[in-house]
Formats: C-alpha cells, structure tokens, sequence
C-alpha cells in the first residue's frame, strides 16, 4: 500500500506497472484519475491551488485504505495526490487498486474515492475571473460516502 | 493544559493565522468545551464557530467528535469541510 501527497505530476501507466510488477496473483487493476476541470458551478476556472494538512493527510487515506482492505479482498493500493497550484486539465488525484478479480478493484476504487473526497483533509481554492474562492463541499459527495456505510 | 491549534484553508485566511499555542483553564478539557472558548473570542470567531456553521476538528490528526476528550500537549485543528479529491 502507497500513500504520496506530492506537488509534482504523476504518470499513471508507470504507477501501474510498478503496483502490478511481478505478481500473478494480479487479475484486475482500477484505476481512477481525477482531473482539474475549467469550469465549477457555472463560472470559468482559470486553476486552483490545493491546501492540505500534513500528517493528517496521510494518515487519513492510510486508514482509509485499510478500511477498504477489511471489505474486499485486494492485492495493493496506491493513493497519489497533489497539492499546490495546478491548472485546468491537470491530474488531481490517481487511485489504483489490485486484486484477483474486477469485482473487488472496481469497488474498493470507488470506496477510496469517495471517502478521500469526504474525509482526507485536501482544500480546493479555484481562480475565478473575478478573484478566488473556496470551493464548498457537496452535499452530493457526502452521499456517495455514505452509500458505503454499514449499517 | 497547554495546546496546539492549527487553522486551515478558509478558516485559517479569515482567523489571520495558521497555528497558536494556547493555555486552556482545567475546564476547557474537551472539543465542545474547546469550542466554546474559542467563541468567547468573539469577532470571527464568535461568527465562524457558531452553531450551525460547517466546520470540522481533529484532535492529534483524527477526525474528533464534541466529546473528544483534550489532553496535555494535543494537537487541535479546525478547518472547513475538506473538498481534495
């Protein structure tokens, strides 16, 4: 399991390759890429800059990506994700799991992904033509959180 | 019991600081206590923290509850709800 909150980009065919490298018992990789989009709630962004809390940060997705290891059987994970100013088409934020069979990889890849956006804690601040703002959290992503809690 | 605050993104911008070592009296010993203390500041803290407003804490890097006890030396955050991802 990696967990890497960086400034710099990431090549998601190389992080692959590396999580997968050598083991057979691989059947199925995930992926999801999350990408710097050019507009938000209908107004032009121009770009952003993530703020995150080091230490919390990683702790938090490490927790979270043992809580995944507990549901479904996986092989690995990796979690890379950027703070710092990036642009519009830039990556945000990769998340790869392994595992025997699609069934686990596609769903604890969208666990992950859904718990980092509602619990890792990552600010999005975007520029706007006429200056910036914090972006505010979504309701609708504190619902597909919760899709995931037992009841 | 002495204590680290640290402040993030919005919060931190319109508190005007990012960390403060603060000295809290015996009865301030939990996250509601905490709270509390913190609007008796008034200003914007007062506005910021009030109930119903959105807002999260973690103690020592794990997401806290109102009753999360505070111990010496603990690290406090307060922050909006996180948007990463």
């Amino acid at each position: 399991m990696t967990v890497r909150v960086q400034t710099e980009d990431f090549d998601a065919g190389a992080e692959i390759s590396r999580l997968r490298s050598g083991n057979a018992r691989v059947g199925a990789v995930a992926s999801f890429i999350g990408v710097v989009r050019d507009r938000n709630d209908g107004d032009a962004v121009a770009g952003m800059t993530l703020e995150h809390y080091p230490g919390m940060t990683e702790r938090s997705i490490e927790a979270i990506v043992e809580e995944a290891r507990s549901r479904w059987e996986i092989i690995d994970a990796l979690v890379v994700h950027r703070v710092g100013p990036l642009l519009p088409t830039d990556q945000i934020v990769l998340v790869v799991v392994t595992s025997s069979h699609r069934g686990e990889a596609f769903a604890a890849c969208e666990f992950l992904m859904d718990y980092l956006k509602t619990r890792a804690p990552f600010w999005k601040k975007e520029r706007l033509p006429e200056g910036a703002r914090w972006v505010e959290a979504r309701a609708s992503d504190d619902a597909a959180a919760a899709r995931w809690e037992r009841s | 019991m002495k204590v680290t605050l640290l402040y993030f993104a919005r919060l931190r911008e319109v508190f005007g600081c990012s960390s403060e070592e603060l000295e809290l009296p015996p009865e301030v010993a939990d996250v509601a206590a905490l709270t509390e203390f913190l609007r008796a500041r008034g200003a914007v803290f007062q506005t910021e923290l009030a109930p119903g407003r959105a807002f999260r804490i973690a103690v020592n890097q794990e997401m806290a509850s109102s009753h999360t006890p505070l111990r010496e030396h603990a690290e406090v955050a307060v922050f909006p709800p996180v948007t990463g991802g």
